[in-house]
């Protein structure tokens, strides 16, 4: 102490300060820790052993042994096709639609708000309840999209939406999906439009642009980190759908919805295979991590370009 | 390098860094370690105090039902309470594995097909030690086998159930199809033509050919009626996608094909076949018992007094009834075993279940002599008393669940014409071989 110079009133303010940021950090940290990492690490051991019962107990270690079983199983690969289509189609739709939402709701008009109100609806509803809704709605027998389109005399029957023709019912699951997360989109883009100003639109008009030379030419490449960044969030979030599927379809038609999550599911707790699940689950893991970079990189494109 | 790329960076190194150093910690040190994590032991417990149970709601006995007989334990064992515990049968099996470790539940139901499963992997207890000798001897053979594999048990049976034949008797009226001639097979498809033909309803049949357990249930029943047989009798090798198991199979394409089922058969489980057949939409149907009082009910019927029901039609190989009994278990994470074990001991008793005779019969041979049961369904009463005598089981082995899936995903892949019934079951029997050993 004697031959350190006593720190300053400032200095020692300062290491205070730091002390209690990592105080009032450590809760957060432990519960990350705790929720997240710990049976994160947990399953990626698991993933490496022939776990066979949601026990303690001595399980066979096979290493890298359910990682090469998934990738050489057809089941598996029919699921990977599933849950691409199922992402591919429902981003694309929701883009486009909630594209076309954000301006209308960012349109004059009047009882705006209201309409803003309402078409966050959707978004609201949970997940389990969306699907049971749209179930009932397609039911073969008492449904209401029948009943509509027979009415409309559009169809002379009712028909099956979800157990005739398995592509037909992985279509359906994705309309229920589109149906509920094209007004999130709509508000992240909502939200982009409105950081576009108005004089640039205003001078495009005046310099004799028409409205869809102004949408291609000024707004699209304006909101185009907006896009990007909800496109990659919507797609990280389609490929890990499980719950819609499991309430509309359960899987079926001839496993026509499973997707790789629903496949996760059924070896991990009907089949009680934890490990195989486990490393299932990581295969999901690793490709929503790349995706997860591309968001984290975008984000900090739309940050520098906001400096 | 811009400042606010700092936290972000480190950010991710350190979350790597933590998943990393947690996988190192969870790591056994040497192949073969403990790595499922600390389980709760159970125990005997004092035989008072709390228990939860865990039901299905779904067939048998109702939500109500249950509850009631749960006021009626209650009171005559007031020193232990109950706290019953309901969800929908498809969610019942990965819901007692999930809570097995934590040993959430004291008593749980379980399906026929589980035991094997359960039993081997110590979720539920083995009481073949408290299991009175009278009751092997009370209690239908059918029954008796529910909870029973390897010779111990691991429950007591309490739901006793076949899938029988319900039919709309003023439809084959109109149709004058005689009742009779739904004894076999063949009969009920003459009758389902007759009534096509008479445009009583576009689709006579209606089945639960989900892709689900219920879709492996109607099928069963079909691969027995033909004679045919799911594994060779040493449990060894897959038999199902020859003779009676393929004749089912190709049987069951061809009622869609004749436009005879409803091809809404396929997105369809037990309550939507009650649904479709007790909205008239059906004449004929295979389902368990309750939908003889539900379809009779005018509160959830449009066709009450008009259906009876009878005794599974018969096919070249005979007319076994699918076993779709239930047991009640104590789990082996229960830390008040005792007290388990009372309340499933009443729950299970004659005197309780033949009071609830009319949701679910009786796992008791005496309660069909009782003229208090038979007066509640005497139809009823008399085709489970036939078809009971004979049932055909689910193969009782501890993989069942994967073969289950496998085959429901090839059986709709064939009934929905993407693949001939013949390479849809090989390819099935291919995938379930590994499954066996």
């Amino acid at each position: 102490m004697t031959t350190v110079p006593p720190p300053t009133r400032a200095g020692r303010s300062r290491r205070g300060q730091v002390l209690l940021a990592y105080a009032l950090l450590f809760p957060a940290a432990l519960v990350v820790f705790g929720v997240v990492l710990w049976p994160a690490g947990r399953a990626l051991v698991i993933s490496l052993y022939d776990v066979d019962s949601p026990f303690a107990g001595t399980y066979p270690f096979v290493g890298l042994g359910h990682y090469g079983d998934i990738l050489t199983n057809p089941r598996f690969w029919t699921a990977a096709q599933h849950t691409l289509y199922f992402t591919f189609a429902s981003t694309t739709a929701e883009v486009l639609l909630g594209l076309g939402l954000a301006h209308l709701l960012a349109a004059p008009m009047r009882w705006r708000w209201l309409f803003r109100g309402i078409v966050i609806l959707p978004w609201a509803l949970p997940t389990i309840v969306n699907g049971a809704m749209w179930r009932w709605i397609l039911n073969a027998q008492y449904g209401a999209l029948n009943a509509l389109l027979t009415q409309l005399h559009l169809m002379d029957d009712y028909r099956s939406w979800l157990g005739s023709d398995p592509f037909l019912a992985l279509n359906m699951v994705v309309v229920a999906d589109v149906w509920k997360n094209t007004s999130l989109v709509a508000f992240f883009l909502l939200a982009g439009l409105q950081t576009i100003p108005g004089e640039l639109t205003e001078a495009a008009r005046i310099d004799g642009a028409g409205p869809i030379r102004t949408f291609l030419r000024i707004t699209l490449p304006l909101l185009r980190p907006t896009l990007a960044a909800v496109l990659v969030l919507r797609v990280i979030e389609a490929f890990k759908v499980f719950d819609i599927v499991y309430v509309m379809t359960g899987g079926g038609p001839a496993s026509g919805t499973q997707t790789i999550t629903f496949l996760t599911y059924l070896q991990a707790f009907s089949a009680q295979r934890f490990g195989y699940g486990a490393a299932l689950a990581y295969l999901t893991v690793v490709a929503v991590l790349l995706l997860a970079l591309i968001y984290l990189r975008l984000l900090r494109q739309q940050e520098m370009k906001a400096i | 390098m811009p400042a606010q790329q700092l936290p972000r960076r480190s950010l991710l190194r350190w979350s790597a860094a933590g998943l990393g150093a947690t996988a190192l910690g969870a790591l056994p040190l040497t192949a073969g370690c403990d790595v499922g994590g600390k389980a709760d032991s159970g125990g005997e417990g004092t035989g008072e105090g709390k228990i939860t149970a865990l039901f299905m709601q779904q067939a048998g006995y109702s939500e109500a039902d249950i509850r009631a007989m749960t006021t009626d334990f209650t009171a005559k064992y007031p020193k232990i309470t109950v706290e019953p515990t309901f969800v929908a049968y498809e969610a019942l099996h990965d819901k007692i594995v999930a809570a097995a470790p934590a040993g959430t539940y004291d008593v749980v139901l379980i399906d026929v097909i589980w035991p094997a499963e359960f039993g081997s992997k110590k979720i539920v207890t083995d009481v073949t030690s408290q299991f009175p000798a009278a009751w092997k001897t009370d209690m239908l053979g059918g029954a008796l086998k529910t909870a029973e594999y390897q010779g111990k048990y691991y429950g007591v049976p309490w739901i006793l159930d076949s899938k029988y034949l319900f039919y709309n008797t003023e439809m084959l009226g109109k149709a004058s199809v005689d009742a009779s001639t739904l004894s076999s097979w063949d009969g009920v498809l003459a009758a389902a033509q007759k009534i096509k033909d008479a445009k009583l309803v576009k689709h006579p049949l209606i089945w639960s050919w989900k892709q689900a357990e219920a879709l492996i249930c109607d099928y069963t029943q079909l691969l027995g009626a033909f004679g045919g047989k799911f594994l060779s009798d040493d449990y060894k090798s897959v038999a199902f996608d020859t003779g009676g198991g393929l004749q089912a199979l190709q049987w069951m394409k061809k009622t869609i094909d004749d436009g005879l089922t409803n091809p809404n058969s396929l997105e369809s489980l037990e309550e939507d076949v009650r649904k479709v057949f007790s909205e008239g939409s059906a004449a004929m149907a295979l389902n368990w018992t309750y939908m003889f009082n539900a379809a009779n009910d005018p509160a959830q019927s449009k066709v009450a007094g008009k259906v009876e029901v009878m005794p599974t039609p018969t096919g070249t190989g005979g007319s076994p009834g699918v076993n779709g009994s239930m047991a009640l278990c104590v789990s082996s994470g229960s830390k008040n075993q005792k007290a388990a074990w009372t309340y499933i001991s009443y729950l299970t008793s004659s005197e309780v279940q033949n009071k609830y005779a009319k949701s679910s019969l009786p796992c008791w041979g005496k309660s069909y002599d009782d003229p208090a049961v038979v007066s509640v369904a005497p139809k009823m009463v008399a085709a489970a008393k036939k078809e009971l005598g004979s049932l055909i089981s689910r193969p009782e082995v501890p993989r069942y669940n994967e073969i289950s899936q496998i085959l429901q995903a090839e059986i709709q892949q064939a009934l929905l014409g993407k693949k001939a019934p013949e390479k849809a079951l090989a390819d099935a029997a291919g995938q379930a071989k590994s499954l066996l050993s």
